[in-house]
């Protein structure tokens, strides 16, 4: 169980992480996903102690994690698999961990078994390694004390589509074993395939969250209205759910019943529809679009890396502006 | 897997933690004397300290003349040598950390920053001590293979004793300009040159040079490389050039460490 309360943390007048709030159930696997930028790393380094916060707090299992006294043995931690000695073979690298853990050696050769690394490649030093490669070995290191919990930060980047199968594969059977995961990635794809419960973070601050089905359904309406909260607070009396989608609302309930409420509550709507499929999709893009910088194109919209890329003559006449384009597509 | 505890009220699940042993000091220590040995550029370094140690001893044993080979002329000679290369140990005990973004991993393990360092120190002491050990015994060797005839003459515990501050002040002192600068380049280079051309300056500047046992390292190091009684007056410049050059770098660097963001 991770709980992440009203945490906020400014550099200056920048605010990186804006009021998040969050919890990580066990059994589940959580995806923290969000453009390069939003917050996703941040929010990772303030939960295990390397960054202090601003404000706001992180409890892991009920602890600060620098309250516990061995917390390798608690919570594996991943935060980039390239932040290894180069001149480090990968075995030296689990034995470092080991011996700091103070767990037996053998631990070091199940571990590479388990991530599928061989003697041969674990005698390699790291500098050696592929992406990939530096990937397991950080999923081996961060699973070492055996732990409940797992935070893992971008763990799927580098790897290949059998890497993130295997990945996947990992991380369920952790979770159907009562463990706690919060991975972040920015890609989508990549994260609806591994992922239960989704959390969606853009310039520091999270923009939407819920389970997969949730985000993903293709029932409902999506509404934009000028009185938003008070929209949601009459929809919340009537039992419909909404979540907050861009600039509106995606409720699980059809356009006629929300149009009835908005009706009976005298609320103004500008926008009524059924919800398109793949609403999650929509919502990310709109997401990367207004954080995206210019020359850094999306990585998982072959559409938007195009319009990104070059000065844009096309329909909206545009230039660079990926979230109107995105906006006019959608 | 770590037992999860729901305390029935719903609340969210406690994390039961008294059953796990924490990270002893002996172990972070034994992890950082790992870390000394467990590169190629860390081996190269230690090799090269053992290299010149004994390669300094046998150019004083061939070059001297027979009454100069004594036991405390040769421990002299290793002095300088070794006085170069420990302090680079002691810098890329942390710098590495930085410069390859172990901290990262290593903080993670162990949240508690002071304690990781405190480590170092008590690893960077234990490989100061080691090398002292090694120049005395191939000293030793080299005073039973062929000494002068009062070799051992006037050896005393505080002539051992003289050399192991020397050997760990440098390499404390390595580790202090190793934790303010965290980076390789910037922590060997200043602790070469600014202490030479400080030196420079004060042998120069005339109201300087009359401080300079004060506040000049190597001035007031002086009579540690002497045999004999130092005297109280000499304590206190060793004290007061110590505090300047390592314990000043050492607490500003430790603040921090311990304040940074770890990237």
């Amino acid at each position: 169980m991770i709980t992440v309360e009203g945490l906020t943390k400014t550099y200056g007048r920048f605010v990186a992480v804006d009021d998040v709030t969050f919890t990580c159930r066990p059994g589940r696997v959580t995806g923290f996903l969000g453009p390069n930028g939003a917050g996703k790393s941040t929010t990772m380094r303030i939960m295990v102690g390397l960054t202090p916060a601003t404000r706001g707090q992180v409890r892991i299992g009920g602890h600060h994690y620098t309250d516990l006294p061995n917390p390798g043995r608690h919570v594996g931690v991943l935060l980039d698999a390239s932040a290894q000695h180069a001149g480090r073979t990968g075995r030296e690298v689990l034995t470092i961990g080991t011996e700091t853990l103070g767990l037996p050696r053998r631990r070091v050769d199940e571990m590479l078994e388990l991530v599928s690394l061989s003697p041969a490649e674990a005698k390699r030093r790291v500098r050696n390694y592929s992406l990939g490669m530096r990937q397991r070995l950080g999923i081996a290191h961060a699973l070492l004390g055996d732990p409940s919990i797992l935070v893992l930060d971008e763990p799927a980047n580098g790897l290949d589509p059998a890497g993130i199968h295997w990945m996947r594969g990992l991380l369920r059977r952790f979770a159907e074993r009562g463990g706690t995961v919060l991975l972040s990635s920015h890609l989508l794809h990549e994260v609806e395939r591994i992922a239960d419960e989704l959390i969606l973070i853009g310039q520091g601050r999270v923009v939407s969250q819920g389970t997969k089905e949730e985000l993903l359904s293709t029932r409902g309406a999506f509404v934009k209205a000028v009185e938003v909260e008070a929209l949601r607070d009459a929809l919340a009396r009537e039992g419909v759910h909404a979540v907050p989608s861009g600039e509106g609302l995606r409720s699980d309930a059809e356009p006629l019943q929300v149009g009835k409420v908005a009706a009976e509550n005298a609320i103004t709507l500008v926008e009524l529809r059924p919800a398109e499929g793949a609403g999650l999709e929509e919502l990310f893009l709109q997401l990367t679009g207004d954080t995206q910088r210019d020359g850094q194109p999306p990585q998982d919209n072959p559409q938007t890396s195009q319009t990104s890329q070059t000065p844009q003559t096309g329909q909206t006449g545009q230039t660079g502006q990926t979230g109107q384009i995105e906006g006019a597509l959608a | 897997m770590t037992a999860v505890l729901t305390n029935g009220t719903g609340q969210a699940p406690a994390l039961d933690v008294t059953g796990t042993p924490g990270i002893t000091m002996a172990r972070l220590v034994r992890v950082e004397l790992r870390k000394l040995v467990d590169t190629r550029a860390s081996r190269w370094l230690l090799a090269a300290i053992v290299a010149i140690t004994l390669l300094i001893i046998v150019v004083v044993f061939l070059t001297g003349s027979r009454s100069d080979r004594t036991f405390l002329n040769f421990m002299a000679a290793t002095g300088a040598p070794q006085g170069f290369l420990l302090p680079v140990l002691g810098i890329l005990l942390v710098t590495s950390e930085w410069g390859q973004r172990t901290a990262l991993v290593t903080f993670t393990l162990m949240p508690v920053r002071g304690r990781v360092l405190a480590a170092k120190v008590v690893a960077a002491l234990v490989a100061g001590l080691a090398a002292m050990v090694l120049a005395m015994a191939i000293a030793a060797l080299a005073t039973l293979g062929g000494g002068a005839g009062d070799a051992w003459a006037g050896v005393g515990v505080d002539d051992i004793g003289k050399f192991g501050l020397l050997e760990a002040s440098g390499v404390l002192q390595g580790l202090a300009f190793g934790l303010l600068f965290l980076s390789s380049a910037a922590a060997i280079v200043t602790f070469f040159v600014l202490p030479t051309a400080f030196t420079i300056v004060a042998s120069l500047w005339g109201t300087l040079h009359k401080a300079a046992p004060w506040v000049d390292l190597s001035t007031s190091q002086q009579p540690l490389f002497d045999s004999g009684h130092m005297s109280g007056h000499e304590w206190l410049h060793l004290a007061s050039g110590t505090a300047i050059w390592v314990l000043l770098p050492f607490v500003l660097g430790l603040v921090r460490v311990l304040r940074a963001e770890v990237k």
